[in-house]
């Protein structure tokens, strides 16, 4: 065994480590009847005042989803018990004034003090580091700052429902064009009965002047979550995206399946970051988020560019592929990605980049790690098409493995179709070398921070790509999740 | 829209399934063993799979890449009627240099004994054809079909397996006493000359390697013709332990020619593998590697070249079972790509729990040389146990411009520096066969593929 027992020992500790962030906040919630049906759909629609054309594609995704005879998608490496999609709320909505909250004054005070416990001072981001927050408590927008000055520049950054009303033009273009309504079981399920989410739009030559954020967080029991996020660049306009999120502990496993769709036009880019820290179930894999997510980015004009960087602790299962559709020339397509697995979690993480365009480039980073029972897959897919001519990926996935009963899997998919393509992968998984710790230790350091140090530096590339205040957010994150043990 | 992939996996052809079964009723009591109760059984609960599965289809993980839509269009006839004219002369160009190799010759899927060599290899060793095997010692080959436990049983994927369990025709036993260490290669070459209708050949090997043995074995395939035939190969090789195995393979079928070959590979404790793989012909070929490490310290080497031009379809796939601790893995395929052909590399390494210290590496190398040319490649790692060291790499590129001018810079003709440069890419691979006759065959092969390149 290569492993020292003192290690084990530091292992058994992380899992042991409780989830900081378990807490329920009471809200009186305002529940569709729990079950899914045509009239779900149109209750949700109706109580969203949306108008015909949204409820007709809703319609339309719940038919093809019942189409589908419920059979989710088996490929992955995630084990779970069956879902019973009746056996859910679909839709739930934190009680407010009837015109919504004006201002911070008139947001409910029990939500302020959830954000307050999860270390997300409304009020204070307002002046601190620039930072908008669109935060989402379940399925409806409580509040959102800096909107107006985002307004001065043109920049529509509102909730998906708001943008429904005032930008119908927009959204009726976009939405559904990056993850059609047909596009798989979750996403479809999603196109159905979608809630709320985040609508961005940055016109023409416009430099978004600030990151973006919004913090989700699923609160009420038996409530699956559904958010749908657009985000378009137009052409020669840039911004910077966060998404970060945490859920009070419960039993029972909630379903999140979110889409997320991006569109860049010429010159234009996108970079969406994302941390994400679901309850993850406790340490013997009881309860946790099931996070079943669709996002997918399409460069649609000519040296337009989408990043995703994400930091995956959390959720009881993950099963996530951020992908770049790359159809603009010279366009490029990043992934950064760090996902922790403890105890029981599984994640089964990459992403697809698919070369259209000429001289289309892509760049893969992935870093997984996994301790005690976690299960650890990156899943992923490089495709050039027959007209990308001298596209270019580079792709690095490394698996770290701490403790013997872990698992971690490389399953990569490399479609060539024009010889002027070069496409590279490489793949290495091992454990923590002894060598690399005796050195730490020698220097000084304690196991525990000599962990910490080499982990931190296994993820160190991707966290590089991070804005700095989540990249300090995302090293708390895995000191959390590895607590006392790997760091 | 999209039909999950599950769903409807098995092929449709039915009426293509239908015909087999029809043969095998209307033929069985003709097959190599008929009459053995276990044999006859053995063979009737394959068809019975074969027709359960039918030929898989492309929604099936294993056969992603691969479609065998043409191959089950055609019904190959699975006992084909012998080719005659072939003569001791015909055969100086397939042997080894110096005829240092001990041959067996197999036309359209029968042992050739007038064609083939006599007596053994060396000490220790016996080579027989299978259906003389089961007619002589029908229980030891009970041993090695069944006694292991086919490996193949309850896959989907391996329908084919089946099928060529149904109509196993006939094959090489090959044993190696323990200890012994046979001095000349045996050498199976399988020809296939089938102008008069579509032949199916269903050949199976058995190879056993005792205790401490070792055995350098080549199988070469060979078309004499290039109408349609489908040869369908099941071998199966075992190592016990501290033996070491050479194994290589020729893969030159007819250009109308379908190659499907699974080998099935048992090594034991400190056992040695090692297997280098060239394949040129057919117009669709599947060459599939399982390996099983079944005792500790197990040495495994697995090395391939593919050379598809013209519509030609080479598939290689290989799977890996670290069972046990200490195995190490090293596994290399190259491809090169012309025209509108296809490369194909699956490659999975799985360590199980507990097998620690494994060291495991694959690498999937394509050189693309025309617009229209594919290559996919999926390599992949399933790793249950920490103390590891494991990677891949995969790379797909054409020709390297700068290396291309280096060489025009000085003096090379554009053609010539191209020949020196998709040469090199994987003359490596050529020159690390340690035997050499076998690495002369190799290199000419690459040489006559290389003189037919265009421009």
């Amino acid at each position: 065994m290569a492993v020292s027992s003192e290690t084990l020992e530091t292992v058994r500790s992380v899992t042991g480590g409780e989830y900081k962030y378990g807490f329920v906040t009471d809200i009186e919630s305002d529940f569709a009847p729990r079950g899914l049906n045509e009239d779900i759909v149109r209750f949700i629609s109706a109580k969203k005042e949306e108008p015909d054309w949204l409820l007709q594609w809703r319609l339309k995704a719940y038919r093809f989803w019942t189409g589908l005879e419920h059979e989710e998608p088996k490929w992955s490496k995630v084990q779970h018990p069956p879902i019973d999609f009746q056996d859910a709320y679909y839709y739930a909505a934190p009680k407010e004034a009837k015109d919504g909250p004006k201002s911070l004054d008139e947001v409910d005070p029990e939500l302020l003090r959830t954000y307050e416990k999860l270390g997300i001072p409304l009020r204070e981001q307002e002046v601190l580091a620039g930072v908008a927050v669109d935060a989402v408590f379940d399925s409806i927008s409580v509040a959102t700052t800096y909107k107006e000055k985002l307004a001065e520049l043109g920049i529509v950054f509102c909730p998906f429902s708001e943008a429904v009303k005032e930008h119908p033009d927009l959204v009726q273009k976009y939405l559904g064009s990056v993850v059609p309504y047909s596009d798989n079981f979750y996403a479809t399920l999603n196109s159905a009965v979608f809630s709320d989410g985040s609508f961005v739009y940055i016109p023409p030559g416009v430099r978004c002047p600030m990151e973006l954020s919004t913090y989700f967080r699923i609160n009420a029991a038996n409530t699956g979550q559904f958010e749908r996020t657009l985000i378009i660049a137009d052409r020669d306009s840039y911004v910077s995206y966060l998404e970060g999120c945490t859920a009070p502990m419960r039993d029972e496993n909630q379903l999140h399946a979110a889409v997320v769709e991006l569109v860049t036009h010429d010159n234009a880019e996108i970079k969406y970051a994302t941390i994400q820290n679901w309850y993850p179930g406790d340490k013997d894999g009881k309860g946790g988020i099931y996070n079943f997510v669709t996002k997918r980015g399409a460069c649609r004009g000519r040296n337009s560019k989408i990043s995703w960087t994400q930091v995956e602790t959390g959720s009881a299962i993950t099963w996530k592929y951020p992908s770049v559709i790359l159809q603009g020339d010279n366009s490029i397509g990043e992934f950064y990605s760090v996902a922790v697995t403890n105890n029981y979690q599984q994640a089964d993480t990459g992403t697809k980049m698919i070369h259209i365009g000429k001289n289309t480039r892509s760049t893969i980073i992935s870093k997984g790690i996994s301790a005690g029972h976690g299960q650890n897959t990156y899943r992923g897919l490089v495709r050039v098409m027959p007209k990308a001519k001298g596209a270019r990926n580079y792709t690095q996935c490394d698996s770290l493995l701490i403790g013997d009963s872990c698992g971690g899997h490389t399953v990569p998919y490399i479609e060539v179709r024009n010889p002027t393509a070069r496409v590279e992968h490489e793949a290495s998984a091992s454990k923590i070398s002894d060598d690399q710790l005796f050195y730490c230790r020698q220097r000084g350091l304690d196991l525990e921070d000599a962990v910490s140090v080499i982990v931190n530096g296994f993820c160190k590339e991707v966290f590089q790509k991070l804005p700095m205040e989540f990249a300090v957010e995302a090293q708390k994150l895995l000191d959390v999740s590895l607590e006392g043990s790997v760091g | 829209m999209t039909v999950p992939a599950h769903r409807d996996a098995s092929g449709v052809h039915e009426a293509t399934c239908k015909a087999y079964l029809d043969r095998f009723a209307a033929k069985r009591a003709e097959l190599p063993g008929a009459g053995l109760p276990w044999l006859d059984a053995w063979r009737e609960r394959a068809i019975e799979r074969f027709a359960e599965h039918g030929f898989p289809s492309p929604r099936l993980e294993e056969w992603k890449f691969t479609n065998l839509s043409k191959l089950a269009e055609t019904v190959f006839e699975p006992i084909p009627s012998a080719a005659n004219g072939i003569s001791r002369e015909d055969l100086g160009g397939y042997r080894l240099e110096g005829a240092s190799d001990h041959l067996l010759v197999f036309v359209n899927g029968r042992l050739r004994p007038d064609l083939s060599d006599t007596g053994a290899p060396g000490e220790g060793v016996t080579v027989t054809g299978l259906s003389r095997a089961l007619e002589d010692d029908a229980e030891a080959v009970e041993e090695s079909l069944i006694g292991a436990g086919d490996p193949s049983a309850g896959e989907r994927a391996s329908a084919l397996g089946q099928l060529n369990a149904a109509f196993m025709g006939d094959g090489a036993v090959i044993r190696v006493a323990a200890n012994a260490q046979p001095e000349r290669p045996v050498h199976l070459l399988f020809l296939a000359h089938a102008d008069k209708e579509p032949a199916g050949m269903h050949p199976r090997n058995l190879i056993h390697a005792g205790e401490g043995a070792k055995l350098t074995v080549i199988e070469s395939y060979v078309g004499l013709s290039d109408g349609p035939y489908w040869t369908n190969a099941v071998t199966h090789v075992t190592a016990e332990k501290g033996a070491a195995i050479q194994h290589f393979k020729f893969q030159a079928e007819g250009a109308g020619a379908f190659h499907i070959a699974a080998t099935d590979v048992d090594l034991h404790e400190n056992a040695a593998y090692t297997s280098f793989v060239m394949s040129l012909g057919g117009i669709l070929a599947r060459n599939e590697i399982r390996a099983r490490y079944n005792g500790e310290g197990v040495h495994c080497a697995l090395k391939g070249v593919s050379l598809a031009r013209g519509r030609q379809h080479l598939d290689t796939t290989t799977r890996v079972d670290h069972l046990m601790p200490s195995g190490v893995t090293d596994e290399t395929y190259k491809g090169i790509v012309d025209d509108r052909a296809r490369s194909v590399f699956r490659g999975k390494i799985r360590v199980a729990p507990g097998a620690q210290k494994t060291n495991a590496y694959q690498l999937n190398q394509n050189l693309l040389l025309s617009d229209r040319a594919q290559a996919d490649s999926k390599p992949e790692l399933e790793i249950f146990a920490d103390d590891v060291k494991c990677g891949h790499g995969s790379t797909v590129g054409d020709i390297d411009a700068e290396a291309l001018f280096y060489l025009r810079a000085r003096g090379l003709e554009e053609r010539e520096a191209r020949t020196l440069l998709i040469e090199a890419f994987l003359g490596q691979l050529i020159d690390d066969i340690e035997i050499g006759p076998v690495r002369a065959m190799a290199r000419e092969a690459f040489t006559g593929w290389l003189a037919g390149l265009d421009g």
